[in-house]
This record gives structure tokens, sequence and C-alpha cells, in this order.
């Protein structure tokens, strides 16, 4: 079992390689993203909103795409594009899910942004919104990564 | 065991990742408070651990694998190296938060890519894994 788990076509490589650092890419983007945004709840300054939604829209939406097309591809090779597998299952549920609610956040640390620029305070509302989705979005991603290691059938 | 402690090595990995991605946006430019840096410096001190002892247990765990292979001698190497890279960048940011910095900003950042490009060295091993 250990063994036939570590044994790889070499083809698999390089779209496991992209969808892999694609993934690490988000992940640290959306702890990063989360760091700033409840220091903006807490009352945090418009810098920290700002850094905030760039985090999202500049990091974790691009490291999301990096990410995705890796799967796709590394699905693709590995024929599973259409597998009932439950682990497959889990990795684009989460997939589909979490670039929902990574646009969403984006959107609303925007919003929080263009309020707090507005009234020269916190992004408020907004903000908390935001941060509450990143942290939901990690969570989520944690259970990705537990899924794709183990691959519960 | 096996996919377990492939679970744990791997969000190590995440972990680290999470190190990379903070101190790769404040060289870039991107404010870092006390509690980011604490975040980033917890993070990197746990995944450092996660990924040597969870590392080592599957080198020993998986029969196909020994630990004197040259892909986990060189994934070791790295790893050492992102060690001695990342307390240099590390070193800089907090004398820089501190109000003490002597390290340039430039500096930290040359430390912080040559961590960077260890770690991502570290992945092409482990996927690659060269002479396995």
């Amino acid at each position: 079992m250990s063994l036939l788990a570590v044994v790889r076509p070499d083809a698999w490589d390089l779209p496991l390689f992209i969808h892999v650092f694609g993934a690490m890419v988000m992940v640290g983007s959306l702890v990063l993203a989360a760091s700033y945004l409840f220091a903006a709840t807490r009352g945090g300054s418009l810098e920290a909103i700002n850094a905030g939604f760039r985090s999202l829209l500049y990091a974790a939406l691009p490291a999301f795409i990096v990410m995705r097309a890796g799967a796709e591809w590394i699905a693709d090779k590995e024929n599973l594009k259409n597998s009932n597998v439950t682990w497959i299952g889990i990795g684009y549920g989460v997939s589909d899910v979490g670039a929902l609610l990574i646009i969403v956040a984006t959107i609303a640390s925007g919003l929080a942004l263009r309020r707090a620029r507005r009234s020269e305070g916190s992004g408020g509302r907004g903000a908390m919104v935001a941060a509450s989705l990143v942290a939901v979005l990690i969570t989520l991603y944690v259970v990705a990564i537990w899924a794709m290691a183990t691959k519960p059938t | 065991v096996y996919h377990t402690l492939l679970f744990l090595h791997l969000l190590s990995a995440f972990i680290a990742f999470v190190t990379i991605v903070m101190f790769g946006a404040y060289v870039l430019g991107a404010p870092m408070g006390k509690v980011g840096f604490r975040i980033a410096d917890i993070s990197w001190n746990v995944s450092g651990a996660g990924l040597l002892i969870f590392g080592i247990w599957l080198a020993l765990y998986v029969k196909s694998y020994e630990i004197w292979d040259g892909w986990i001698l060189g994934a070791l190497a790295l790893f050492v190296a992102a060690s001695a890279f990342g307390a240099w960048a590390h070193k800089g940011v907090r004398e820089s938060l501190d109000g003490s910095g002597e390290m340039s900003i430039s500096r930290i950042a040359a430390w912080q890519w040559l961590r960077t490009l260890s770690i991502v060295g570290i992945l092409v091993l482990m996927i690659w894994k060269p002479g396995a």
C-alpha cells in the first residue's frame, strides 16, 4: 500500500507541482489577508484594510487560478475528471465553494476599503465579513489538504 | 499510518508557505505589524518541526525510501539552508520592527528570496524524487 502510493508516472509531476505550489501560495495568502483583515476589525488602520484587500486580489485569487489549473491538468492526466471518488469530490467541492468565497471576500474587503477611505475610519462590517469568510476558507482548505493526502474512499 | 504521516508532513509544508508569503509580502512593500511577524515566526517554527519529524518518519516508514536517498539528503541540505536564510531574514525584520534596524530592506529581501528558493527546491525534490 505504502509502496503503491509513492509510485507515480513522470508525466504527472509538473501538473502536480503546479497544483500544490498554487495551493500553498493561496493558503499562505489567505492567512496573510486574515492577519490584516482581523487587525482592521479591531479598529485597525486604513492601511490594514488596504493590505487585506490587496492580499486577496493580487495573491490569493491568482494563486487560486494556478491551483485550479494544476488540478484540472493532473485530474485529466489521471483520468479522474468524471470520477466519483470521495476525495476528488471533496477537492472539487472545496475548490468551487472556495472560488465563490474568495471573490465575495475580495469584494467585501474592497467595499470596506472604499467606505473606510470616505469616512477615514475602520472598514467595520465589511472588514469583519471579509475576515470571517477568509477564516472559513482556511478551514475548508485544511479539510481539502486532508482529503488530498489521505484520499478517503 | 502512511496517509496520516503524509497529511501532517503536507500540512507542515503549507504552514511553511504562510511564512514565505508573509515575509515575501513584507519585502515587496506590504506592512507587517508585530502580530503578523509573530504569526509568521510561529508558523516557521511549527512547520520546521513538522517537516523534519514527519518527513523523517515517512522516509523510515515507506519501504521504497531510504533516509540516505539523494533526493532526501538534498531536501535536508536545502532545509538547513532555508533555516539559515530564514534566520537572517527574521533578524532583519525583527530589528526593523524594533526600530534598531541595521539591515537594509534589500538585504532582508535577498535572504527572504534565498529562503523561498530553498523551500521551492524542496518541493521540487519531493515531487520529482530524482533517483527514486
